[in-house]
Parts: structure tokens; sequence; C-alpha cells
């Protein structure tokens, strides 16, 4: 009897488990956090030609300026970020409606030219209203045409909708080679 | 009596789970090897801008980083730098950075490398359109604005 009590009782492992468990999915957790998202943009390639921007006629464009001290200027005018969307859409959808602005909507460009001394925030949203009047009419005209909105377009299935979409609302959005106003220029 | 005494051994035995804690070890064991954390020390402060209409980046391996923004340590001072890898750089570094890292890639993933730009919110555009014409130049022509992902109603 004596010599039995002694005996090193069985450790319980049961809860190891868990702890194994825990550890595992923090892992799991931590390392899938940061999917990086971010707004796509194609650089035009550099060509050692002038660009040919005489031949554009002036309607056909909206043109959008930020400057230094983050203020938007559309077509001359003075606009609050809020309000550059919708002015966006009503270029690209004017079909030669209003004779300020585009005549068709594959003619239609977005002009956009910014200062060395703009902020990133403040170019990056003026970017993100733009991007976001594209979709919102390729998406209306998609749900028009289709039933779906164009982010719903099956790339594999729906490839000659997706065509017809981007044909009719070509991405045009241009932006000036680079100017600096006097000011901070932002160089290093 | 003894028919009493042999229903009571009949009971099913616990099964044995000592084994569970080494089957999930290897697991984590797995994961800690397979993932990486975070690979890069950051030396400048990347707060980045908020938008709506941002998009997934696929492929993790597909991407090259710039970072961009105010040094984390005053030390180095408070204008924006430029962070190649784990090191600050240049806006000239960054042709030679490109091409160094596309040479280790295989040749028909070269187009679809994306350059993912973090820039700091209170970064001057005068920098950003400088490492753009850069990236032109390397014909790194696709890039993302990182940005973190804003709901709007």
């Amino acid at each position: 009897m004596g010599s039995r009590r002694r005996d090193i009782p069985e450790i319980n492992a049961g809860s190891m488990a868990d702890i194994a468990f825990l550890l595992l999915v923090f892992f799991l957790v931590t390392t899938t956090m940061d999917i990086p998202t971010g707004l796509q943009v194609a650089l035009p390639p550099i060509s050692e030609e002038p660009p040919e921007d005489s031949k554009q006629k002036k309607r056909e464009v909206l043109e959008v300026l930020v400057n230094a001290a983050d203020q938007l200027l559309v077509e001359g005018s003075p606009l609050t970020i809020d309000r550059l969307q919708q002015k966006t859409i009503d270029h690209l959808t004017n079909e030669g409606k209003d004779p300020t602005l585009s005549t068709t909507s594959t003619a239609a460009i977005v002009s956009l030219k910014n200062d060395r001394g703009t902020s990133y925030d403040m170019y990056v949203q003026v970017y993100n209203e733009l991007t976001a009047a594209y979709n919102r009419v390729r998406d209306d005209y998609s749900m028009q045409q289709y039933g779906k909105l164009y982010k719903d377009l099956d790339p594999q299935r729906d490839k000659d909708k997706i065509k017809e979409v981007k044909k009719k609302y070509p991405r045009k959005l241009s932006e000036a080679e680079p100017v600096s106003i006097g000011g901070d220029n932002g160089k290093i | 009596m003894a028919k009493f005494k042999k229903d009571g051994g009949r009971a099913t035995p616990a099964i044995n789970t000592s084994a569970l804690p080494d089957i999930v070890f290897m697991l984590l064991f797995f994961f800690m090897v397979a993932t990486k954390m975070r690979d890069k020390e950051m030396k400048v402060k990347t707060q980045l801008p908020t938008a709506t209409e941002v998009e997934k980046l696929e492929k993790k391996s597909r991407l090259h980083y710039i970072f961009v923004g105010p040094p984390l340590n005053s030390e180095f001072g408070t204008s924006p730098r430029v962070q190649l890898d784990d090191a600050f750089a240049t806006v000239d570094d960054i042709q030679q950075y490109i091409t160094l890292k596309n040479g280790e890639k295989d040749e028909k993933e070269i187009p679809f490398m994306t350059t993912s730009l973090k820039a700091d919110k209170t970064v001057k555009m005068g920098i950003i359109t400088d490492i753009k014409q850069e990236l032109r130049k390397v014909n790194a022509l696709k890039l993302s604005y990182t940005a973190s992902k804003e709901v709007r109603d």
C-alpha cells in the first residue's frame, strides 16, 4: 500500500489540445489579416513623342484640377469633393444634351491634373470619386441592358457583355504630366 | 452478483486523446513555418488613406512594395522618405530596385507584377509623381494606391 501511494500521478493532458488549438487559431488569424487592397491604376507608357492633345474638342474633356491647398476646380469653377462624382457621371452620361459637357459617352474624357503640393490623401479621394463615377455609370448601363451589375458580370461567361459595357463607357482618365507652381513642391 | 460485475466492465472505455496535442502542434508548426508574419520592418509611418472603390490585390508574390512617409524615428527628420525593403532609399533607387526584383521572377510573370504604393496620407504629390515617373521608366505600369476600405451608406 505504501509504495503505491508514492507513485507519480498521471498528468492530465486533456487541456493541452485546447492550448494548442488556441495558438493555432491565433496564427491562422494573424497571418491572413492584411489582405492588401488598393486603387488600381494603369500608368501610361513613356513615349518620346509629345502628346497630341490639340485634337480633342474642349467639350469632351472634363477638366479636374487640384491645387496645392487641396482645392478642387472642375471646368474652371470650384467644386466640393462630394459633388465631384455626380458631376463626372453627368459628364459621362450627357450624350450631347448639355452643350458644355460631352457629346457621346465614348468620346468623353476626364483629365486630372494635380499640383506637386497636393496632399496624397486629397489625390486618392479625387481619384476614388472619379473611379466611382466610372463604376456607377457602368453598373447602371449593365443593369439596364442585362439586369445585372457590371461588377457581378462573370469574366468567363459574360465576356461579351463586359466588352460591350467597356465599349460604351471606356475608361479615359488621363493624367497630365507633372507641373509645379511655386510653394512647397514636396521634393526630397 | 457475478453477472452484475460483468455488465459494469462492458462500459465503453474513454478514448485516448493524449496524441491530439501532438497533431495540433504539428499543424501549428506547419503554419508557423509556412506563413510569413511580417517580412518588412517599417521605418516610415504609413497611415493609409481610405477609399470606397478599392480592389483586392490577388497574389502577394506578384507585388513590389514601395513605402513613403515620414520616418518613425525622428532622428531621421520629419520630411517624407522612401523605404524599399528594410532600408531608406531615394527616388533614384526605385528603377534599380524594380529591375533587381523582376530579375528574381519568372519572365512570364513580369507583365503581371503590380507595385503596391503604401504612402502616408500627409505626403505631398510631388514625391508620388516622381515615383510614378520612375515606374514608367522601368515599364512597371501596374500600380496600386494602397488604401483601406471605406464603407459609405
